[in-house]
Protein backbone atom coordinates (compact mmCIF):
# COMPACT_ATOMS: atom_id res chain seq x y z
CA UNK A 1 0.00 0.00 0.00
CA UNK A 2 1.03 3.61 -0.81
CA UNK A 3 1.62 6.19 2.07
CA UNK A 4 -1.58 8.10 1.51
CA UNK A 5 -3.43 5.03 1.55
CA UNK A 6 -1.41 3.81 4.72
CA UNK A 7 -1.90 7.34 6.87
CA UNK A 8 -5.68 7.40 7.24
CA UNK A 9 -5.68 4.09 8.23
CA UNK A 10 -3.21 4.79 11.22
CA UNK A 11 -4.99 8.03 11.93
CA UNK A 12 -8.52 6.08 12.13
CA UNK A 13 -6.88 3.53 14.46
CA UNK A 14 -5.59 5.88 16.49
CA UNK A 15 -8.97 8.18 16.48
CA UNK A 16 -10.74 5.67 17.87
CA UNK A 17 -8.88 4.36 20.77
CA UNK A 18 -9.19 6.39 24.09
CA UNK A 19 -5.78 5.26 25.28
CA UNK A 20 -2.40 5.70 24.08
CA UNK A 21 -1.57 3.02 20.67
CA UNK A 22 1.48 1.19 21.04
CA UNK A 23 3.72 0.87 17.42
CA UNK A 24 3.11 -2.76 18.38
CA UNK A 25 -0.60 -2.50 18.16
CA UNK A 26 -0.56 -0.96 14.68
CA UNK A 27 1.74 -3.35 13.06
CA UNK A 28 -0.90 -6.00 14.45
CA UNK A 29 -3.55 -4.09 12.41
CA UNK A 30 -1.30 -3.70 9.11
CA UNK A 31 0.64 -6.77 9.16
CA UNK A 32 2.56 -6.78 6.03
CA UNK A 33 4.09 -2.98 6.59
CA UNK A 34 7.72 -2.78 8.07
CA UNK A 35 7.24 -1.36 11.88
CA UNK A 36 10.00 1.17 10.59
CA UNK A 37 7.51 2.75 7.80
CA UNK A 38 4.70 2.43 10.21
CA UNK A 39 7.25 4.81 12.63
CA UNK A 40 7.84 7.01 10.03
CA UNK A 41 4.22 7.79 9.36
CA UNK A 42 3.27 8.34 12.70
CA UNK A 43 6.27 10.85 12.75
CA UNK A 44 4.68 12.50 9.66
CA UNK A 45 0.95 12.54 11.33
CA UNK A 46 2.58 13.96 14.50
CA UNK A 47 4.22 17.26 12.36
CA UNK A 48 1.28 17.47 10.14
CA UNK A 49 -1.06 17.91 12.83
CA UNK A 50 1.53 20.13 14.85
CA UNK A 51 1.81 22.55 11.70
CA UNK A 52 -1.62 22.77 11.01
CA UNK A 53 -4.19 24.97 13.30
CA UNK A 54 -5.63 21.70 14.52
CA UNK A 55 -7.45 22.04 18.09
CA UNK A 56 -5.30 18.42 19.01
CA UNK A 57 -2.24 17.20 18.62
CA UNK A 58 -0.28 13.36 17.92
CA UNK A 59 1.72 12.97 20.75
CA UNK A 60 3.88 10.40 21.83
CA UNK A 61 2.64 9.51 25.42
CA UNK A 62 2.99 5.92 27.93
CA UNK A 63 4.54 4.15 25.24
CA UNK A 64 1.74 4.65 22.26
CA UNK A 65 0.67 7.93 20.31
CA UNK A 66 -2.42 9.69 21.24
CA UNK A 67 -4.46 12.37 20.23
CA UNK A 68 -4.05 15.19 22.52
CA UNK A 69 -5.62 18.73 23.08
CA UNK A 70 -3.73 21.86 23.33
CA UNK A 71 -3.24 23.35 26.53
CA UNK A 72 -4.39 26.11 25.35
CA UNK A 73 -7.68 25.07 24.33
CA UNK A 74 -8.18 23.87 28.22
CA UNK A 75 -10.94 26.51 29.11
CA UNK A 76 -13.13 25.85 26.74
CA UNK A 77 -13.00 22.16 27.25
CA UNK A 78 -13.40 22.81 31.08
CA UNK A 79 -16.31 24.72 30.23
CA UNK A 80 -18.29 22.42 28.15
CA UNK A 81 -17.31 19.18 29.86
CA UNK A 82 -17.09 20.63 33.26
CA UNK A 83 -14.45 18.48 34.14
CA UNK A 84 -13.53 18.73 37.23
CA UNK A 85 -9.21 18.76 37.56
CA UNK A 86 -8.08 16.40 39.68
CA UNK A 87 -6.10 17.41 42.81
CA UNK A 88 -2.37 18.55 42.14
CA UNK A 89 -0.06 16.31 44.19
CA UNK A 90 1.41 18.47 47.19
CA UNK A 91 5.19 19.14 47.52
CA UNK A 92 5.90 15.54 49.38
CA UNK A 93 3.91 13.76 46.79
CA UNK A 94 6.14 15.51 43.81
CA UNK A 95 9.00 14.50 45.94
CA UNK A 96 8.29 10.65 46.86
CA UNK A 97 6.74 10.64 43.08
CA UNK A 98 9.84 12.04 41.82
CA UNK A 99 12.31 9.48 43.97
CA UNK A 100 10.14 6.66 42.54
CA UNK A 101 10.60 7.61 39.40
CA UNK A 102 14.26 7.60 39.24
CA UNK A 103 14.96 5.00 42.24
CA UNK A 104 12.58 2.84 40.78
CA UNK A 105 12.03 -0.32 42.26
CA UNK A 106 12.45 1.19 45.25
CA UNK A 107 11.52 0.40 49.36
CA UNK A 108 9.63 2.80 51.11
CA UNK A 109 12.54 2.87 53.77
CA UNK A 110 14.80 4.02 51.08
CA UNK A 111 12.35 7.00 50.21
CA UNK A 112 12.37 7.44 53.51
CA UNK A 113 16.09 7.88 54.10
CA UNK A 114 16.01 10.38 51.16
CA UNK A 115 13.46 12.59 52.03
CA UNK A 116 14.06 12.06 56.36
CA UNK A 117 10.15 11.86 56.90
CA UNK A 118 8.02 9.53 56.63
CA UNK A 119 6.70 7.98 53.77
CA UNK A 120 3.30 6.25 54.30
CA UNK A 121 0.68 8.49 53.71
CA UNK A 122 2.19 10.24 51.24
CA UNK A 123 2.85 6.38 48.85
CA UNK A 124 -0.91 5.79 49.97
CA UNK A 125 -2.23 8.70 47.99
CA UNK A 126 0.55 7.81 45.08
CA UNK A 127 -0.72 4.22 45.06
CA UNK A 128 -4.79 5.69 45.33
CA UNK A 129 -3.90 7.74 42.25
CA UNK A 130 -2.45 4.58 40.35
CA UNK A 131 0.77 6.85 39.83
CA UNK A 132 2.81 4.08 41.66
CA UNK A 133 2.57 0.17 41.89
CA UNK A 134 3.99 -2.55 44.01
CA UNK A 135 5.85 -4.06 41.85
CA UNK A 136 7.62 -6.94 44.33
CA UNK A 137 9.65 -7.17 47.30
CA UNK A 138 13.68 -6.87 48.16
CA UNK A 139 14.76 -10.01 49.03
CA UNK A 140 16.34 -8.69 52.46
CA UNK A 141 15.13 -8.91 55.92
CA UNK A 142 11.24 -8.06 56.21
CA UNK A 143 11.10 -8.64 52.81
CA UNK A 144 10.17 -4.37 52.15
CA UNK A 145 7.74 -3.80 48.93
CA UNK A 146 9.22 -2.24 46.20
CA UNK A 147 7.23 0.44 44.93
CA UNK A 148 7.11 1.86 40.85
CA UNK A 149 5.63 3.96 38.41
CA UNK A 150 2.69 3.03 36.21
CA UNK A 151 1.58 4.10 33.09
CA UNK A 152 -0.77 6.33 34.48
CA UNK A 153 2.31 8.23 35.62
CA UNK A 154 3.24 8.31 32.61
CA UNK A 155 0.32 9.69 30.97
CA UNK A 156 0.12 11.94 34.13
CA UNK A 157 3.21 13.94 33.41
CA UNK A 158 2.92 13.10 29.35
CA UNK A 159 6.11 11.17 28.96
CA UNK A 160 6.33 8.80 26.13
CA UNK A 161 8.44 6.31 28.47
CA UNK A 162 10.47 6.57 31.46
CA UNK A 163 13.58 7.75 29.41
CA UNK A 164 12.16 10.63 28.60
CA UNK A 165 12.91 12.03 31.88
CA UNK A 166 15.89 14.58 32.30
CA UNK A 167 18.80 12.40 33.84
CA UNK A 168 19.26 12.61 37.63
CA UNK A 169 22.53 13.89 36.86
CA UNK A 170 21.32 16.99 34.90
CA UNK A 171 19.36 17.73 38.50
CA UNK A 172 22.38 17.11 40.46
CA UNK A 173 24.44 19.64 38.30
CA UNK A 174 21.65 22.49 38.54
CA UNK A 175 21.60 21.88 41.88
CA UNK A 176 24.96 21.94 42.53
CA UNK A 177 25.42 25.28 41.32
CA UNK A 178 22.44 26.60 42.65
CA UNK A 179 23.89 25.90 46.63
CA UNK A 180 27.59 26.53 45.49
CA UNK A 181 26.69 30.12 43.67
CA UNK A 182 24.30 32.61 45.80
CA UNK A 183 21.20 31.90 43.81
CA UNK A 184 18.84 31.42 46.80
CA UNK A 185 16.54 28.91 45.13
CA UNK A 186 16.76 27.10 42.01
CA UNK A 187 15.55 29.01 39.42
CA UNK A 188 12.65 27.30 37.77
CA UNK A 189 13.66 28.00 34.29
CA UNK A 190 16.79 26.50 34.34
CA UNK A 191 15.71 23.03 35.43
CA UNK A 192 12.76 22.68 32.70
CA UNK A 193 14.36 19.73 31.00
CA UNK A 194 14.88 19.77 27.23
CA UNK A 195 11.74 17.23 25.88
CA UNK A 196 8.98 19.90 28.10
CA UNK A 197 10.93 22.61 26.26
CA UNK A 198 9.87 21.23 22.82
CA UNK A 199 6.53 19.92 24.17
CA UNK A 200 5.75 23.24 25.46
CA UNK A 201 6.02 24.90 21.97
CA UNK A 202 4.32 22.29 20.28
CA UNK A 203 1.38 22.17 22.52
CA UNK A 204 0.42 25.86 22.90
CA UNK A 205 -1.00 27.07 20.05
CA UNK A 206 0.43 26.92 16.05
CA UNK A 207 -0.52 29.92 14.85
CA UNK B 1 23.35 38.04 63.79
CA UNK B 2 21.95 34.32 63.78
CA UNK B 3 19.42 34.81 66.18
CA UNK B 4 17.38 37.68 63.92
CA UNK B 5 16.91 35.50 61.18
CA UNK B 6 14.79 32.47 62.28
CA UNK B 7 11.44 34.42 62.67
CA UNK B 8 11.36 35.06 59.17
CA UNK B 9 11.45 30.96 58.47
CA UNK B 10 7.64 30.11 56.67
CA UNK B 11 7.33 27.15 59.23
CA UNK B 12 4.89 25.21 57.53
CA UNK B 13 7.38 24.89 54.16
CA UNK B 14 9.37 22.46 55.86
CA UNK B 15 8.77 19.10 54.32
CA UNK B 16 11.44 17.32 57.07
CA UNK B 17 14.68 18.06 58.95
CA UNK B 18 16.70 18.26 55.66
CA UNK B 19 14.51 20.49 53.69
CA UNK B 20 15.03 22.62 56.52
CA UNK B 21 18.47 22.15 56.79
CA UNK B 22 18.83 22.86 52.79
CA UNK B 23 16.82 26.03 53.91
CA UNK B 24 19.38 27.17 56.54
CA UNK B 25 22.20 26.72 53.98
CA UNK B 26 20.61 28.31 51.32
CA UNK B 27 19.77 31.21 53.11
CA UNK B 28 23.25 31.46 54.39
CA UNK B 29 24.73 31.04 51.50
CA UNK B 30 27.14 28.27 52.27
CA UNK B 31 29.04 25.85 49.98
CA UNK B 32 27.52 22.89 51.07
CA UNK B 33 30.57 20.83 50.81
CA UNK B 34 32.14 23.13 53.59
CA UNK B 35 28.85 23.12 56.26
CA UNK B 36 29.43 25.51 59.01
CA UNK B 37 28.18 23.36 61.27
CA UNK B 38 28.16 25.36 64.71
CA UNK B 39 26.09 27.70 63.14
CA UNK B 40 24.22 25.59 60.94
CA UNK B 41 23.54 23.74 64.39
CA UNK B 42 22.51 27.05 66.23
CA UNK B 43 19.54 28.41 63.70
CA UNK B 44 18.38 24.24 63.23
CA UNK B 45 17.83 24.28 66.60
CA UNK B 46 16.48 27.77 67.10
CA UNK B 47 13.93 27.08 64.43
CA UNK B 48 13.10 23.83 66.08
CA UNK B 49 12.36 25.78 69.57
CA UNK B 50 10.37 28.02 67.17
CA UNK B 51 8.17 25.49 66.12
CA UNK B 52 7.67 23.86 69.23
CA UNK B 53 7.17 27.37 70.85
CA UNK B 54 4.19 28.18 68.31
CA UNK B 55 2.94 24.85 69.35
CA UNK B 56 3.31 22.97 66.22
CA UNK B 57 4.15 19.34 66.83
CA UNK B 58 7.80 18.84 65.99
CA UNK B 59 7.76 15.59 64.35
CA UNK B 60 10.62 13.05 65.74
CA UNK B 61 12.51 13.19 62.68
CA UNK B 62 13.49 16.85 63.94
CA UNK B 63 15.21 15.69 66.97
CA UNK B 64 16.87 12.72 65.41
CA UNK B 65 18.66 15.32 62.94
CA UNK B 66 19.30 17.77 66.19
CA UNK B 67 20.73 14.56 67.86
CA UNK B 68 22.65 14.34 64.34
CA UNK B 69 24.21 17.75 64.02
CA UNK B 70 24.83 18.05 67.83
CA UNK B 71 26.95 14.67 67.56
CA UNK B 72 29.01 16.01 64.71
CA UNK B 73 29.72 19.24 66.41
CA UNK B 74 31.53 17.23 68.88
CA UNK B 75 33.10 15.03 67.24
CA UNK B 76 34.35 18.48 64.69
CA UNK B 77 35.56 19.77 68.61
CA UNK B 78 37.35 17.13 69.47
CA UNK B 79 41.52 16.43 68.53
CA UNK B 80 41.23 14.19 65.64
CA UNK B 81 43.55 11.38 66.88
CA UNK B 82 47.08 11.21 64.78
CA UNK B 83 47.16 7.79 64.71
CA UNK B 84 44.33 7.60 62.00
CA UNK B 85 45.16 8.11 58.42
CA UNK B 86 44.45 11.75 57.01
CA UNK B 87 41.65 11.08 55.19
CA UNK B 88 39.62 10.16 58.18
CA UNK B 89 36.27 10.74 57.37
CA UNK B 90 35.03 13.89 57.76
CA UNK B 91 31.91 13.84 60.45
CA UNK B 92 29.78 15.57 57.92
CA UNK B 93 30.30 13.61 54.88
CA UNK B 94 27.14 11.41 55.58
CA UNK B 95 25.68 14.71 55.85
CA UNK B 96 26.37 15.75 52.66
CA UNK B 97 25.64 13.24 51.08
CA UNK B 98 22.08 13.20 51.98
CA UNK B 99 21.73 17.00 51.51
CA UNK B 100 22.66 16.77 48.05
CA UNK B 101 20.58 13.56 47.07
CA UNK B 102 17.89 15.33 48.66
CA UNK B 103 18.46 18.68 46.83
CA UNK B 104 18.53 16.23 43.58
CA UNK B 105 15.03 14.70 44.18
CA UNK B 106 13.64 18.37 45.56
CA UNK B 107 15.00 19.57 41.99
CA UNK B 108 13.62 16.62 39.73
CA UNK B 109 9.99 17.19 41.63
CA UNK B 110 9.70 20.84 40.56
CA UNK B 111 10.54 19.72 37.11
CA UNK B 112 7.60 17.62 37.34
CA UNK B 113 5.42 19.95 38.90
CA UNK B 114 5.87 22.01 35.83
CA UNK B 115 5.00 19.02 33.58
CA UNK B 116 2.16 18.39 36.17
CA UNK B 117 0.47 21.82 35.20
CA UNK B 118 0.50 21.66 32.04
CA UNK B 119 -0.47 18.07 31.62
CA UNK B 120 -3.72 18.89 33.57
CA UNK B 121 -4.70 21.22 30.65
CA UNK B 122 -4.05 18.33 28.29
CA UNK B 123 -6.73 15.91 27.35
CA UNK B 124 -6.54 12.57 25.44
CA UNK B 125 -9.60 11.95 23.02
CA UNK B 126 -12.57 10.52 25.14
CA UNK B 127 -11.37 11.20 28.38
CA UNK B 128 -13.60 13.66 29.85
CA UNK B 129 -17.43 11.53 29.86
CA UNK B 130 -16.93 10.88 33.26
CA UNK B 131 -15.63 14.07 35.58
CA UNK B 132 -12.73 12.96 37.10
CA UNK B 133 -12.97 11.90 40.62
CA UNK B 134 -9.62 10.93 41.12
CA UNK B 135 -8.85 10.27 45.19
CA UNK B 136 -8.28 13.72 47.06
CA UNK B 137 -4.95 14.39 48.38
CA UNK B 138 -6.06 14.33 51.86
CA UNK B 139 -7.54 10.90 52.50
CA UNK B 140 -10.44 11.17 54.74
CA UNK B 141 -8.78 11.26 58.48
CA UNK B 142 -9.86 11.29 62.13
CA UNK B 143 -9.37 14.72 63.09
CA UNK B 144 -7.69 16.14 66.61
CA UNK B 145 -9.26 18.59 68.84
CA UNK B 146 -7.18 21.74 67.11
CA UNK B 147 -9.38 21.11 64.26
CA UNK B 148 -12.09 20.76 65.59
CA UNK B 149 -11.55 24.12 67.64
CA UNK B 150 -10.83 25.72 63.79
CA UNK B 151 -14.13 24.83 63.05
CA UNK B 152 -15.53 25.97 66.06
CA UNK B 153 -13.81 29.56 65.54
CA UNK B 154 -15.46 29.62 61.63
CA UNK B 155 -18.69 28.71 62.98
CA UNK B 156 -18.66 31.68 65.50
CA UNK B 157 -17.20 34.56 62.83
CA UNK B 158 -19.69 33.37 60.35
CA UNK B 159 -22.83 33.47 63.00
CA UNK B 160 -22.35 36.81 64.96
CA UNK B 161 -24.46 36.62 68.25
CA UNK B 162 -28.00 38.31 66.84
CA UNK B 163 -29.91 40.87 68.85
CA UNK B 164 -32.55 38.88 70.32
CA UNK B 165 -34.48 39.41 72.96
CA UNK B 166 -33.53 37.39 75.49
CA UNK B 167 -36.09 36.61 77.93
CA UNK B 168 -35.52 33.51 79.51
CA UNK B 169 -31.73 31.75 79.70
CA UNK B 170 -31.30 28.82 78.31
CA UNK B 171 -30.89 25.66 80.60
CA UNK B 172 -29.66 23.24 78.37
CA UNK B 173 -26.42 21.56 79.97
CA UNK B 174 -23.23 19.99 78.21
CA UNK B 175 -24.88 16.38 79.59
CA UNK B 176 -28.43 17.25 77.86
CA UNK B 177 -27.06 18.81 74.76
CA UNK B 178 -24.78 15.02 74.57
CA UNK B 179 -27.94 13.57 74.80
CA UNK B 180 -29.31 14.92 71.97
CA UNK B 181 -26.70 14.64 69.65
CA UNK B 182 -26.51 10.33 70.47
CA UNK B 183 -29.84 10.68 70.17
CA UNK B 184 -30.06 12.28 66.40
CA UNK B 185 -26.97 9.97 65.35
CA UNK B 186 -29.54 6.75 66.22
CA UNK B 187 -31.44 7.56 63.39
CA UNK B 188 -29.10 8.34 60.76
CA UNK B 189 -25.43 7.29 59.56
CA UNK B 190 -23.51 10.24 59.97
CA UNK B 191 -24.15 13.79 60.52
CA UNK B 192 -22.53 17.24 59.30
CA UNK B 193 -20.93 19.44 61.36
CA UNK B 194 -22.80 22.14 60.41
CA UNK B 195 -26.10 20.39 61.24
CA UNK B 196 -25.20 20.66 64.87
CA UNK B 197 -25.75 23.97 64.84
CA UNK B 198 -28.74 24.31 62.42
CA UNK B 199 -31.12 25.59 64.80
CA UNK B 200 -28.59 27.10 67.59
CA UNK B 201 -28.64 30.20 67.72
CA UNK B 202 -27.45 31.88 70.62
CA UNK B 203 -23.30 31.67 71.20
CA UNK B 204 -24.30 30.42 74.84
CA UNK B 205 -25.76 27.36 72.92
CA UNK B 206 -23.20 26.94 70.12
CA UNK B 207 -20.93 26.40 72.89
CA UNK B 208 -22.68 24.18 75.22
CA UNK B 209 -23.23 22.17 72.09
CA UNK B 210 -19.53 22.55 71.09
CA UNK B 211 -18.50 21.34 74.70
CA UNK B 212 -21.53 18.06 74.54
CA UNK B 213 -19.51 17.09 71.11
CA UNK B 214 -15.94 17.18 72.08
CA UNK B 215 -17.25 15.66 75.24
CA UNK B 216 -19.07 12.16 73.15
CA UNK B 217 -15.20 12.71 71.00
CA UNK B 218 -13.37 11.94 73.97
CA UNK B 219 -15.79 8.97 75.46
CA UNK B 220 -15.24 7.48 71.74
CA UNK B 221 -18.62 7.65 70.55
CA UNK B 222 -17.98 9.19 67.95
CA UNK B 223 -15.33 10.23 65.39
CA UNK B 224 -15.24 13.44 63.16
CA UNK B 225 -13.74 12.56 60.10
CA UNK B 226 -13.08 14.83 56.92
CA UNK B 227 -13.09 14.03 53.42
CA UNK B 228 -10.99 16.66 51.83
CA UNK B 229 -9.06 19.60 52.88
CA UNK B 230 -11.86 21.94 52.19
CA UNK B 231 -14.56 19.65 52.92
CA UNK B 232 -17.04 19.79 55.74
CA UNK B 233 -16.13 17.88 59.22
CA UNK B 234 -18.88 14.85 59.62
CA UNK B 235 -19.72 13.05 62.74
CA UNK B 236 -20.00 9.50 62.58
CA UNK B 237 -20.61 6.65 65.22
CA UNK B 238 -17.88 4.24 66.44
CA UNK B 239 -17.99 0.99 67.56
CA UNK B 240 -18.23 2.12 71.01
CA UNK B 241 -21.78 3.85 69.96
CA UNK B 242 -24.38 1.74 71.43
CA UNK B 243 -22.78 0.68 74.35
CA UNK B 244 -22.95 4.07 76.26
Amino acid sequence: MEDHELKPIIEALLFVASDPVSLDRIHGVLKGVEKNRIKSLLLQLEQEFMLSNRGFHLLEIAGGYQFVTRSDLAPWIKEMERVRAASRLSRPGLETLAIIAYKQPVTRGEIEMIRGVDAAGVLKTLLDRKLVKIVGRKEVPGRPMLYGTTQTFLKYLGLSNLTALPTLKEFSEMADEASVEEAPMLPLGTIEPRVFDEEKSILESSE
Amino acid sequence: MALETPYEVKLEAFEGPIDLLLHLIKKNEIDIYDIPIALITEQYLDTVNLMQSLNLSVAGEFLVMAATLIHIKSKLLLPTPETDDQEEDDPRIDLVARLLEYQRFKAASEAFEVRESIWRDIFPRGDTEAPELLPEEIPISDLNVYDLIGALSDLLARRPDPIVMQVTTETLTVKEKMQLILESLEITESLLFEELFSKVFSRHTIIVTFLALLEVVRLGLIRVIQADLCGSLRLVKTENFGRS
